[in-house]
């Protein structure tokens, strides 16, 4: 019974500062600047509309899904053979190496902003969506690396030398057999993917200015001219909270096992 | 995990990964180091400038050196702050969260949520929860005769910082720790039971040292994070009042960025870097340790 009342408690002290962003974003500006009211008074929906309604916004949401979606592809993509390596075989300086991919998914992003923002325009990428995707991969793909290589850990090596005898190619081992067998662990790297991109700000808006600029970049726009529209503001800030619930639906069942990287 | 066949053709499967990261890590890195040597006099017109910013970054006395040491000081304190709430709290979440039925996937999402939330978003949901005005938290604090003020006061801000961090990732470390107690088969609790083992001394000596892995992720996850925060406090509080909340990107951020200050931006980059990679090192290698004797 009090572990009942313990987790009730804490999922209600996480859900209420939510719920207000989401109380304020049904409001109309006069009400929230006056009354401090648990539900919307005269509810409305003019700031979801405003965003709906503007290029500039939804443009933006687009802008953070494509290099989103682009980041996850790649990082998974080229983080699966690597992953394999790793967790099968033991090679020349395979510790140092595994070390050295971690050490960039522990690297301060404020690090990387004023170089990448230098290499980014020498490459003729800086404003595009491919900038941020990439610039991204410097945390994903050691992530997923790691992910991967823990779940295919958890695969038996008599699969792969079971395959081997009965005449399968590696090519054709790999994605007949090995892939479908860590298809969770590929769902869980690819949702971390997902997350980090979706979250991460500081390179996003570095590298971006005008074309590729991402939804959260536009937000600050609300800080400008007549004071703050906090009604726009809270309203975009639900927006963002979607994306994320829809994709975490999809692992439900892993996530436990994912937040432990497949490690369990 | 110890008799793994050694070949060294595995090398090719890692290369598409290596050419990566020595594309975006090793390149930006080099552009770093480029900068942390030479001083520039304006319009891409650099000369070298030898040890000089690392002098001026590791002496106290000068501007950069003091600004420095404090944000250090300030970050080191405010991870340490933030594991010393958010491990026993994860720890103690994760026993309450039930290990079957159908509540189980509906809490682990809500749980998830915040941290699935943009950062700056997280920023502002604080920001505005906080205000006195307009925020449930600011205007029931000032209602109950506590005087809070994120703008002003020092201790206001800290807090705001700290309990947004709390509020942010206590869910990683709980549903890490779910996955470890999840892991224990049944027949541990059960053996538990029939020697008369109390709820503490099951906790001390089944679970907790089942948890001492995901655990070491945990504490090296939160560390990190948390050691290279930016975005949430530089929504909140931007660093301020004063210079009370600026960590160490936060105040990275505002000299390259915004001084344009590449020599001494530079350096510090690469002090910070050589910093978090000591300490990675560290956390790793207890943990490849752990890994070892775990299956040995």
């Amino acid at each position: 019974m009090t572990r009942r009342i313990v987790l009730a408690l804490y999922l209600l002290v996480l859900a209420l500062p939510i719920y207000w962003l989401v109380n304020m974003s049904f409001k109309d500006n006069v009400e929230i600047t006056s009354t401090l009211s648990f539900w919307p008074h005269r509810p409305t929906l003019e700031h979801y509309a405003h965003i709906f309604q503007d290029p500039a916004w939804y443009g933006g949401f687009l802008n953070s899904l494509s290099y989103v979606a682009l980041n996850t592809v790649i990082s998974v993509v080229i983080a699966l053979p690597a992953a394999y390596a790793f967790s099968r075989y033991r090679f020349l300086g395979d510790k140092h190496l595994f070390f050295w991919l971690l050490s960039n998914l522990m690297a301060p992003p404020a690090v990387y902003a004023m170089p990448f923002f230098n290499l980014y325009s020498a490459v003729g990428l800086f404003d595009t969506v491919w900038a941020v995707a990439l610039a991204h991969c410097l945390f994903n793909v050691p992530l997923a690396v790691w992910i991967l290589e823990g779940f295919m850990s958890g695969v038996p090596r008599e699969i792969d030398e079971t395959a081997a005898l009965d005449g399968y190619s590696f090519p054709r081992f790999f994605f007949r057999i090995f892939v479908p067998l860590i298809a969770n662990g590929i769902g869980v790297a690819a949702f971390f993917c997902f997350m980090f991109s979706w979250v991460e700000q500081l390179l996003a808006t570095t590298l971006t200015t005008v074309n590729a600029k991402p939804f959260v970049a536009v937000m600050t726009r609300t800080y400008s001219a007549a004071g703050m529209d906090w009604g726009l503001l809270a309203a975009a800030g639900v927006l963002t909270m979607i994306p994320g619930a829809v994709v975490i639906w999809f692992v439900r069942n892993n996530i436990a096992k994912g937040f432990a990287l497949g490690r369990v | 995990m110890m008799d793994k066949p050694i070949s060294n053709r595995a090398w090719f499967l890692v290369v598409p990964v290596m050419a990566f990261v020595l594309f975006s890590s090793l390149i930006p890195m080099m552009t770093v180091v480029n900068y942390s040597v030479q001083d520039s006099m304006g319009q891409n017109s650099f000369f070298w400038n030898g040890s000089e910013w690392f002098q001026h970054l590791f002496d106290p006395a000068t501007d950069i050196g003091g600004r420095f040491s404090r944000a250090l000081v300030r970050n080191l304190f405010f991870s340490g702050v933030v594991l010393l709430i958010e491990v026993p709290l994860g720890i103690l979440v994760a026993l309450c969260i039930p290990k079957r039925g159908w509540a189980v996937g509906a809490v682990l999402v809500s749980m998830a949520l915040p941290m699935l939330i943009p950062w700056n978003v997280v920023g502002t949901i604080w920001q505005v929860f906080a205000r006195a005005d307009i925020g449930l938290l600011g205007a029931a604090l000032t209602g109950a005769g506590i005087p809070f003020n994120n703008t002003q006061d020092p201790l206001s801000a800290w807090s705001t910082v700290v309990v947004m961090d709390v509020w942010h990732w206590t869910s990683m470390v709980a549903l890490l720790c779910y996955a470890g107690l999840k892991a224990i088969p049944d027949a541990f609790y059960q053996a538990a039971r029939i020697d008369g083992a109390g709820r503490w001394s099951v906790f001390r000596n089944i679970e907790l040292p089942k948890l001492r892995r995901v655990l070491v992720i945990a504490v090296l996850l939160r560390f990190m994070e948390s050691f290279m925060i930016y975005t949430e406090p530089a929504v909140v509080t931007g660093g301020g009042p004063g210079e009370a909340t600026s960590f160490l990107s936060l105040d990275l951020v505002k000299i390259a960025l915004g001084q344009v200050d590449l020599g001494n931006a530079a350096a510090m980059s690469l002090v910070y870097n050589l910093i978090t990679l000591t300490l990675c090192w560290v956390f790793f290698t207890t943990m490849t340790q752990l890994d070892a004797r775990g299956s040995a």
